[in-house]
């Protein structure tokens, strides 16, 4: 190909795409920004932010009544929820992944086309769904009360608003790592039990460093629509506890969108933060066992 | 596999298929209760057929996913191309990094943004109310493209450079070669793209949230933040058993193109002159 052709391809295909991004992905993050450093008349200001930090309300826990730092507590509960959530999406997709993996190639098709299913299924009525399980009055509780289990209270909890977010993100923690898996050459496995590896040893040098790469995008894939959500706490968590994404949607719907701004901004901050630090332990190998 | 394999497999598929199974049998109930069945009726199935503003939702909601997805993956199968071909590293950094931004970010922070643009531009114009249709389209093709590109950019990598080349001396203008030779070659990532592309902009909701007129998302969040009629249900159920059914299809001409005799024939075909 002379250059002529090749760099006349390029123009064709790169133009259209590159003035879309420049326009609706890095443009706007700009607005994000602009918006968070300024006031209603679009003059300059560190307010939006320091309010983020400094904003104090009240809690009164029937004994006593404390001040805490509004937002910064918002912000600790869904980092908290999200690591929560994640670890347990981590928890029971690594071993189905690994299962998944491993299984005739009928059987991981049809299994992948199961795990995709729930995806198609519309995000606010599924978390709806589990609104209708979890009631005090609700499938769960019949069933428990059924069985002379006692009943459990469980919707307006913390833990209502975990099994919500587990379930709508667990396959971006599955799929990542059955990708992973499957392309794992078994001889490897094969080769270190042939060489007297005990099955635990096989698992946690061979396989888990291996995999180690889909661990860490489904982690990613996990947590960050997590600590950001604000449907599934609004319906699961009965509207008691707010999460940063309740947080920046609440200032939209009462149209300060400066302040908005200025959470998202910061969320964004913190968690390109994080990202760049995960990725350079990953770099560096320090993660794995 | 194994017995504790398949009893593990068969936990999680219930957690998984639980409220799905629930507003399947919930969506033929008789009375309005979400937790008591009290007798089979398809009372909500004509309710949801009756009102025609959900259904104006759907009908919206499928434009857009098919017109966001239709767009997004020929722009991102063009992108792919023309970043596998770029040689100057600094360009290709840029374009990643760019690339990878609405996939990194949350959803809330990409809608947010995107919003606050629109909001603002509107404004330079003197318009009241900014948001559309065109604005979530937008949106919605914004966020799908990075997924196409990363579908198609691997097969890319994968095809052999030789190929287009190849083409091109045998007499190929560049853009017919593109067709005869290099689409081919890549058109496993391309339907997947769009097909990934599909399902994010339908099963979206915080973007178009913050970007929507009047979307079908947003209106069952309205329905939802009241009390929720089984109508929605018998709405999920329909859905559910649409893309039941084009799941089957699909995994069935995937097995008849798999299945021995098929593939003699192409053979066959293949080996005359």
């Amino acid at each position: 190909m002379n250059k002529k052709t090749r760099s006349l391809i390029q123009r064709m295909t790169l133009t259209p795409y590159s003035i879309w991004a420049a326009l609706f992905i890095v443009v706007p993050l700009i607005f994000v920004a602009y918006y968070a450093f300024t006031d209603n008349s679009f003059r300059f200001t560190f307010d939006n932010i320091t309010r983020f930090f400094t904003a104090t309300s009240q809690i009164d826990d029937g004994e006593s009544v404390r001040e805490v730092r509004t937002y910064l507590v918002i912000f600790m509960r869904s980092l908290k929820l999200a690591v929560i959530s994640t670890f347990i999406c981590l928890l029971m997709g690594y071993p189905l992944a690994y299962i998944m993996a491993r299984a005739k190639a009928r059987t991981q098709s049809i299994l992948l086309t199961l795990i995709m299913i729930p995806m198609w299924m519309n995000f606010l009525i599924r978390t709806y769904a589990w609104m209708t399980i979890l009631q005090d009055t609700g499938i769960l509780n019949s069933f428990l009360s059924a069985l002379h289990l006692g009943r459990i209270h469980i919707i307006g909890t913390e833990s209502a608003v975990v099994i919500g977010m587990v379930y709508d993100y667990f396959p971006y923690m599955v799929l990542p790592i059955y990708s992973v898996m499957a392309k794992l050459d078994v001889r490897l496995l094969e080769a270190a039990s042939d060489l007297g590896c005990p099955a635990v040893s096989v698992l946690r040098r061979v396989i888990w460093p291996l995999s180690l790469p889909g661990v860490l995008s489904g982690v990613t894939m996990v947590l960050i629509p997590s600590i950001s959500t604000f449907y599934i706490s609004q319906k699961l968590g009965n509207g008691k506890f707010f999460l940063i994404g309740d947080a920046i949607e609440g200032q939209y719907v009462a149209n300060n969108l400066h302040f908005a701004a200025a959470i998202a901004f910061i969320l964004m901050v913190i968690l390109l933060a994080c990202m760049a630090l995960v990725q350079k332990l990953a770099n560096r190998k320090i993660i794995v066992a | 596999m194994k017995r504790a394999s398949k009893i593990y497999t068969a936990l999680i598929m219930i957690f998984l298929f639980a409220p799905i199974a629930i507003l399947l049998v919930f969506s033929f109930n008789r009375a309005k209760s979400l937790s008591v069945f009290s007798g089979f009726s398809l009372y909500w199935y004509r309710e949801l057929f009756r009102d025609s503003e959900t259904l104006k939702a759907v009908r919206n909601t499928l434009i857009l996913a098919v017109s966001a997805s239709l767009i997004s993956t020929v722009m991102g199968t063009a992108a792919a191309v023309g970043i596998n071909k770029l040689r100057s590293k600094f360009m290709r950094t840029a374009l990643d990094s760019v690339t990878n931004i609405p996939m990194i970010n949350p959803d809330i922070i990409t809608g947010i943004s995107l919003m606050l643009m629109f909001v603002f531009v509107g404004r330079l114009f003197g318009a009241a109310t900014s948001l559309s249709f065109w604005t979530m389209l937008i949106a919605h093709i914004t966020f799908c493209l990075p997924y196409v590109i990363l579908q198609v950019l691997p097969k890319l990598q994968q095809m052999d450079k030789a190929l287009p080349e190849a083409a091109m001396d045998l007499g190929c203008t560049p853009l017919r070669a593109f067709f005869k030779a290099e689409l081919p070659e890549i058109m496993p990532g391309v339907v997947t793209g769009l097909i990934m592309a599909f399902t994010l902009s339908l099963d979206d909701f915080v973007i178009s949230y913050f970007t929507a007129g009047n979307g079908f998302q947003t209106r069952i969040y309205n329905m939802t933040k009241k009390t929720v009629t089984p109508k929605m249900y018998a709405l999920a159920t329909i859905i559910f058993f649409v893309i039941l059914t084009l799941l089957l299809i699909s995994n069935f001409s995937d097995s008849d193109d798999a299945s021995p005799r098929r593939r003699e024939k192409t053979t066959r075909r293949d080996k005359k002159p």
